[in-house]
């Protein structure tokens, strides 16, 4: 593999990586506070699956592309070496907001992974396999509580709307293009992210109709970039801090 | 009149005079659905528990991490509770077998010289 190849394949693991690490962490942030027990432990969860598909990542970049530890890497790293998008650094706010948010970037993942069952890069298109069961079951899940949210009343329908256009251009930020997109779709990792975003569009269409949600034109509204190049809210800094607190009292400490 | 929540983000069933019987209109609140666990193709679905959900589908999803997550699982059924049907616990008395009845026990039925015998055989080499 040349040199170019590897940057450009670190480059989107590193970008899923995070996303799912950032995310993980913020979903895990309602353990304990969830609607109901039954689904705060779904919810938690599956917050847990996103640490483990983060890790699996890191421990790609550190086997295969001569990247560092995958502990040292999640938790020492500077914000602005974070390329997670916008999405997955917003605090969790109020749960229609966290749901929907878990509804769009689960069946973002769900696209990504599926490509990804014809990389040719060989620890990739292994991982996607392990993941899909996991992934099967988080999109369920989202699919049945939209619906169930968005058939429980005028209240409640009014406020998945309002979730789901406060989300639609951060999901749509998920995204972001990136000047490796060409030299890894050539190579045939993955088809680039403006082939993921159709095909993530053609997916959550239909749910979205079913649930009677009307889905923001993606053609009229811009999407929130900047994560993948390390431009960040402020609050993945405040995150981090958090995040890396007990990590950072002693990195070498064995656990 | 609401009743007194123990959990004031759910609205409670409002009760009537104590001789009406008690029903939870769909949506109106959430229901127990009993949960059963399949840990292997072909085996029989057993009961593990319940959880509460506000309908079939949501009920398999809770199940799924409820039940489906430390053991083994290869399948999960969930069923309303209410759409179970039990004999009366003063109806116990039924089951009660009668001592004088040690007959009607399979254990009564003297076989397993016979089975053993013809699983001997079973093993044995084919002669030559």
């Amino acid at each position: 593999m040349n040199a170019a190849l590897q940057k450009a394949i670190t480059t989107l693991i590193t970008s899923m990586a995070d996303d799912a690490l950032i995310l993980g962490h913020r979903n895990s942030e309602w353990t304990g506070l969830g609607p109901i027990m039954e689904e705060d432990i779904a919810f938690s969860s599956m917050a847990q699956d996103k640490i483990g598909h983060a890790w699996a990542l890191y421990r790609i970049l550190q086997e295969h592309l001569g990247g560092e530890d995958p502990d040292q890497f999640a938790f020492i790293r500077a914000a602005k070496d974070f390329t997670c998008c916008h999405l997955a650094e917003l605090p969790i706010s109020s749960y229609d907001f966290s749901l929907m948010r878990h509804f769009l970037f689960d069946h973002a993942e769900a696209v990504r992974y599926e490509s990804l069952q014809q990389c040719s890069f060989e620890p990739l298109q292994q991982l996607s396999k392990k993941v899909k069961g996991e992934l099967k079951y988080h999109t369920l899940h989202a699919d049945a509580w939209v619906l169930q949210l968005c058939r429980g009343g005028e209240e409640s329908q009014q406020r998945m709307q309002a979730a789901l256009d406060r989300c639609f251009p951060l999901a749509a930020g998920i995204f972001e293009p990136g000047p490796q997109d060409a030299l890894l779709a050539d190579a045939g990792i993955y088809p680039g992210e403006q082939t993921l975003y159709d095909k993530w569009l053609n997916t959550i269409y239909p749910l979205l109709v079913n649930a009677s949600l009307n889905l923001p034109d993606p053609a009229a509204i811009p999407p929130q970039y900047g994560g993948r190049y390390g431009n960040h809210t402020p609050h993945l800094q405040a995150l981090l801090q958090e995040m890396g607190e007990v990590f950072r009292l002693d990195p070498t400490a064995g656990w | 009149m609401s009743n007194q929540s123990y959990d004031p983000r759910v609205n409670r069933l409002k009760l009537g005079n104590a001789d009406d019987p008690i029903k939870v209109e769909e949506g109106e609140n959430w229901n127990v659905y009993e949960v059963f666990h399949q840990e292997k193709r072909g085996a029989h679905h057993e009961h593990v528990g319940c959880v509460h959900a506000p309908d079939p589908q949501l009920a398999l999803v809770f199940a799924k991490e409820q039940f489906g997550r430390r053991k083994k699982c290869v399948n999960l059924w969930v069923v309303r509770s209410a759409d179970i049907l039990a004999f009366d616990l003063e109806d116990e008395d039924m089951f009660a077998n009668n001592l004088e009845k040690t007959y009607r026990d399979a254990s009564g039925f003297k076989v397993m010289d016979k089975i053993n015998k013809f699983k001997g055989e079973a093993v044995k080499p084919p002669k030559a």
